[in-house]
C-alpha cells in the first residue's frame, strides 16, 4: 500500500519499470548536511534533501510515511515527509543524537545521546520526550529484541552492551565486549545478539537469555594490517544464515556464515564502509562508504558488488522504504 | 591453620558483600610538580591543572563504567613544591593508591620508580618524553603514555618527507632538552632520507617572555637570524625551552614554513582533534574543566583509562592482576586516535599515532601512508625493538 504513492510519484520512470523491484533508499551524508535519495530501479540519486547539521542515524517510521534522521550538531531528530521529500518536523531527542531504535509498533523511539551518557525515550505519536535512561560512556548502537521486551544499547568507551527492559526502562544486564562497540543486531529468531567492536576488531555473539558472550567473529585479510579492520555495521539475512559485516577502513564487507561464525568471503566496496540496508525483497544490500563518498550495491544471492553510486560527502547511514 | 581458615572465611564474606553493596575501591594517585612553566605564546600557557584535569575526566569515565561492575575509582592529587622530596611524596601516595600517574622530570621519576619497586605500585609516566626512560633507564614498574622525542620527531619527519620538504634548516636552542630534541630530529632525517642543510644555534641569553613592545624587536631579530642560509625547504626548530621557536613563523628571511617546536608541531593530542569520535570526549572535557584539552591531559586520561580498561576486563581491582593484564598480550585501549593503542612489550611504551598540529587544526596524523612495518606501522615511530637498549627490571 505504502509503495503505491511512491510509484505514482516517480512518474514516467516508474510506469515503465516493474514496480515490485523499485525501492527508495535514503542516505545521510554526515559532512554535506544532506540526505541523498536513491531510486533502486535506475540506481541514481533522484533528490538531495537539505537537513540539519551532521546527519547520521537514519530510519523510516514503521508506516513508511516519514524518514527520521538524527542531526547531532542540531541536537534533534528531523522528520522527512517521504511524500514531499522535505523536512517537516523535528523530535525532542536530547543532546547529540546519533543512532536510534523504534519499537515494533512504531510508537516509541529510543535515542542514543553520545554527549551525556543517556538513552532518551520519545513518544513518536505525541512527539514528546518520555524520559531518559542512564547508560555507559558514549552510547551508540541501538536495537530492540524481536519480542520487543529488551532494548540493547552499546556504549563506546564503557565497552558494554546494556540490556534494558523496555517496560520498566531499567538496565537488567551489562555484557562486556571488545573495544568501542558500535552496532548491535539480533538474529530474527532472537537466538543471538551480534555486537561489532570497531577498535577491538571483532564481532561478539551474545546469548541474549544468559547475557554471555558465546562466540566471536574474527577477521583476517591477507596484505592488510590488523588495525585497519574495524567492524561497524551488521546486516543479517531474514533466514539468519548469512551476516554481512562492514569493516570500515578495510574497505570490505565480510560475508559470514552464521552457523560456523567464519568469514566466507570479503567483498571490496568503497572506502571506510560503515552502515548498510537490504532492499525489502533482500535482493540487494546497499552500503555507505564514507571516505569515497559513495554507496555500493551488493547482489545478495551472487555475493557480488554490482554498482557504485556517488552521493554526498561522508555518507553515514542508510534506510530503505519498507 | 584454624586461624588461616577463619581469615579465609572472613575474606570470603567481605568479598561477597563488596559485590552486593560496597563497590571495589580503586585508588589512583597523581604526582606532579607545583607551578607551570612559561611559554612564549600566552594562549599556550598551561593551566594549573594541566594533566590532572585529564585524569579527572578518565576517573569519571571509569566510574560510569564502574557502576555496572561494582568498581569505584578515586583520584588523589599531590604536587611537589620546590625542595620537596618526590620519593617521600610518592611513598605517601602509594600507601593509599595502587596506581600513580606521574608528571615528573626523568631523574625524579627514576628515583620514585626504584623506591616503589618492592611495594608493587604501578607507575604511569604521563609527562616525560625522554628517550632514556624507555632505553637504558627503563623500569618494569613504569608504563609510558607520553610519547618519546624520537616518536615525535619521526612523526614530523615522515610528513615532511611525504611533502617532499627534504632540505631542513635546523635551529637548536641552548638548553639540554633542546639538544635532545635536535638529536632526535637528526636521527629522523637520517632514517627517512631528509637532509639537514645547516644547523644554527639560538643562544638563550635570558630576558622576559612578556614585554610591552616585543613584537617590534622580534620582527627585526628573526629575519637577521635566519638570513644567508643555504637553500632549504623547511625550518625545523628544536626549542622545548620556549625561548625562540614561536618567534620564527612568518619572520624567516626566506619565505619558508616552520616546523618542530613551532609552526607544525607533533603532539600526542590537540584541542582541535575531532576525528574518530573524539568530539564527545573533547565536549566532556570542556564541560568538566572549563578549558580545552592538552596533550598532557590526554596522556593522563589515557593512563587512567588503561587502568579502567584492565579492571573491567579482569573484573578486579587487584594491582598485581591489573598490572599483569596491562603488560600482557591481550591488552589494548581505545583513545580516539583511529586505532587501538597497545604497549611495546620490550619497554612498556604505549604505541600511538601522533598528530601534527598548527595550533588551530590537525594538519595530518602520522604514521604516514607508505611507511611500512612488519609488526605495526605505529612502530615506524621512535626506537624499534631491534634498536632498543632496554632490559626491563
Amino acid at each position: 500500500m505504502s509503495r503505491m504513492w511512491r510509484v505514482g510519484l516517480l512518474s514516467g520512470l516508474a510506469l515503465t519499470a516493474a514496480p515490485a523491484h523499485a525501492f527508495i533508499a535514503y542516505v545521510s551524508n554526515e559532512k554535506s548536511n544532506t540526505v541523498s535519495v536513491i531510486d533502486t530501479e535506475s540506481w541514481t540519486v533522484t533528490k538531495t534533501i537539505k537537513v540539519g547539521q551532521r546527519p547520521r542515524g537514519i530510519d523510516f517510521t514503521r508506516d513508511g510515511k516519514f524518514v527520521m534522521v538524527a542531526v547531532g550538531d542540531d541536537d534533534t531528530i528531523q522528520m522527512i515527509d517521504a511524500k514531499s521529500q522535505t523536512v517537516v518536523d523535528s523530535l525532542p531527542s536530547g543532546p547529540d543524537p546519533e543512532l536510534f531504535a523504534q519499537d515494533a509498533a512504531g510508537k516509541i523511539l529510543y535515542v542514543a545521546n553520545e554527549n551525556d551518557n543517556t538513552v532518551t525515550v520519545i513518544d513518536l505519536e505525541k512527539r514528546a520526550r518520555l524520559g531518559d535512561i542512564q547508560v555507559g560512556v558514549e552510547p551508540e548502537g541501538m536495537t530492540i529484541s524481536p519480542d520487543g521486551k529488551t532494548l540493547i544499547n552499546t556504549s563506546e568507551t564503557t565497552n558494554m552492551a546494556h540490556f534494558i527492559d523496555t517496560s520498566s526502562r531499567q538496565i537488567v544486564a551489562n555484557v562486556l565486549v571488545d573495544a568501542r562497540p558500535r552496532f548491535a543486531e539480533f538474529k530474527h529468531d532472537a537466538s543471538e545478539l551480534w555486537i561489532s567492536s570497531e577498535i577491538g576488531g571483532t564481532v561478539s555473539i551474545i546469548d541474549p537469555g544468559k547475557h554471555e558472550v558465546i562466540g566471536k567473529v574474527n577477521f583476517e585479510i591477507p596484505g592488510l594490517r590488523k588495525e585497519a579492520i574495524q567492524p561497524v555495521g551488521i546486516g543479517m539475512t531474514r533466514d539468519d544464515k548469512t551476516a554481512f559485516i562492514a569493516l570500515g577502513p578495510a574497505n570490505r564487507i565480510a560475508v559470514v556464515d552464521t552457523a560456523t561464525r567464519k568469514v566466507m568471503k570479503y567483498l571490496l566496496v568503497g572506502q571506510r564502509v560503515w552502515h548498510m540496508a537490504f532492499t525489502p525483497d533482500e535482493k540487494y544490500l546497499l552500503t555507505t562508504n564514507g571516505v569515497s563518498n559513495d554507496v555500493s550495491v551488493i547482489d545478495v544471492a551472487a555475493q557480488k558488488v554490482i554498482k557504485t553510486i556517488q552521493v554526498g560527502e561522508l555518507p553515514w547511514g542508510i534506510t530503505i522504504a519498507p | 591453620m584454624i586461624r588461616w581458615l577463619v581469615g579465609l572465611i572472613g575474606l570470603g564474606v567481605t568479598a561477597t558483600s563488596a559485590l552486593a553493596a560496597d563497590p571495589v575501591m580503586i585508588g589512583v594517585g597523581y604526582l606532579g610538580i607545583a607551578g607551570t612553566r612559561s611559554t612564549l605564546s600566552l594562549v599556550e600557557q598551561p593551566a594549573d591543572n594541566d594533566g590532572v584535569a585529564g585524569a579527572r575526566l578518565a576517573i569519571e569515565d571509569n566510574n560510569t563504567t564502574g557502576k555496572f561492575l561494582g568498581q569505584r575509582f578515586a583520584l588523589e592529587e599531590r604536587r611537589i613544591k620546590e625542595g620537596e622530596d618526590a620519593v617521600q611524596a610518592a611513598t605517601d601516595l602509594a600507601a593509599r593508591n595502587g596506581f600513580i600517574i606521574a608528571d615528573l622530570p626523568a631523574d625524579a621519576l627514576l628515583k620514585v620508580s626504584d623506591a616503589l619497586r618492592e611495594r608493587g605500585t604501578l607507575l604511569f609516566n604521563a609527562g616525560a618524553i625522554d628517550e632514556r626512560l624507555r632505553e637504558a633507564d627503563c623500569r618494569a614498574n613504569v608504563i609510558h603514555t607520553a610519547p618519546t622525542r624520537s616518536m615525535l620527531a619521526d612523526a614530523l619527519g615522515q610528513y615532511l618527507v611525504w611533502k617532499q620538504w627534504k632540505r631542513w634548516l635546523l635551529v637548536v636552542g641552548s638548553h639540554d632538552e633542546d639538544k635532545l630534541f635536535a638529536d632526535a630530529l637528526r636521527r629522523t632525517a637520517t632514517r627517512f632520507g631528509a637532509k639537514i642543510v645547516q644547523e644554527r644555534n639560538f643562544e638563550d641569553k635570558g630576558g622576559a617572555r612578556r614585554t610591552d613592545s616585543g613584537v617590534t624587536l622580534i620582527q627585526r631579530q628573526m629575519p637577521v637570524f635566519t638570513q644567508q642560509a643555504p637553500a632549504y625547504d623547511v625550518l625545523v626548530a628544536a626549542d622545548e625551552s620556549e625561548v625562540f621557536g614561536a618567534y620564527l613563523p612568518y619572520r624567516t628571511w626566506d619565505p619558508r614554513p616552520v616546523a618542530g617546536s613551532a609552526g607544525l608541531v607533533p603532539r600526542s593530542w590537540d584541542a582541535s582533534q575531532d576525528q574518530w569520535g573524539a568530539i564527545q570526549m573533547q565536549n566532556r572535557f570542556v564541560k568538566l574543566n572549563s578549558r580545552r584539552m592538552t596533550a598532557l591531559d590526554m596522556q593522563a586520561w589515557t593512563a587512567v583509562r588503561m587502568i579502567g580498561e584492565a579492571t573491567s576486563r579482569t573484573n578486579s581491582g587487584d594491582v598485581k592482576k591489573v598490572t599483569d593484564f596491562i603488560k600482557g598480550p591481550d591488552f589494548s585501549v581505545a583513545a580516539f586516535k583511529g586505532t587501538k593503542l597497545t604497549l611495546r612489550d620490550w619497554n612498556l611504551q604505549l604505541r600511538q599515532p601522533i598528530l601534527l598540529v598548527d595550533g588551530r587544526m590537525v594538519v595530518s596524523v602520522s604514521p604516514q601512508e607508505g611507511f611500512l612495518h612488519q609488526v605495526s606501522e605505529l612502530d615506524t615511530l621512535g626506537y624499534d625493538r631491534p634498536e632498543s637498549k632496554c632490559k626491563l627490571k
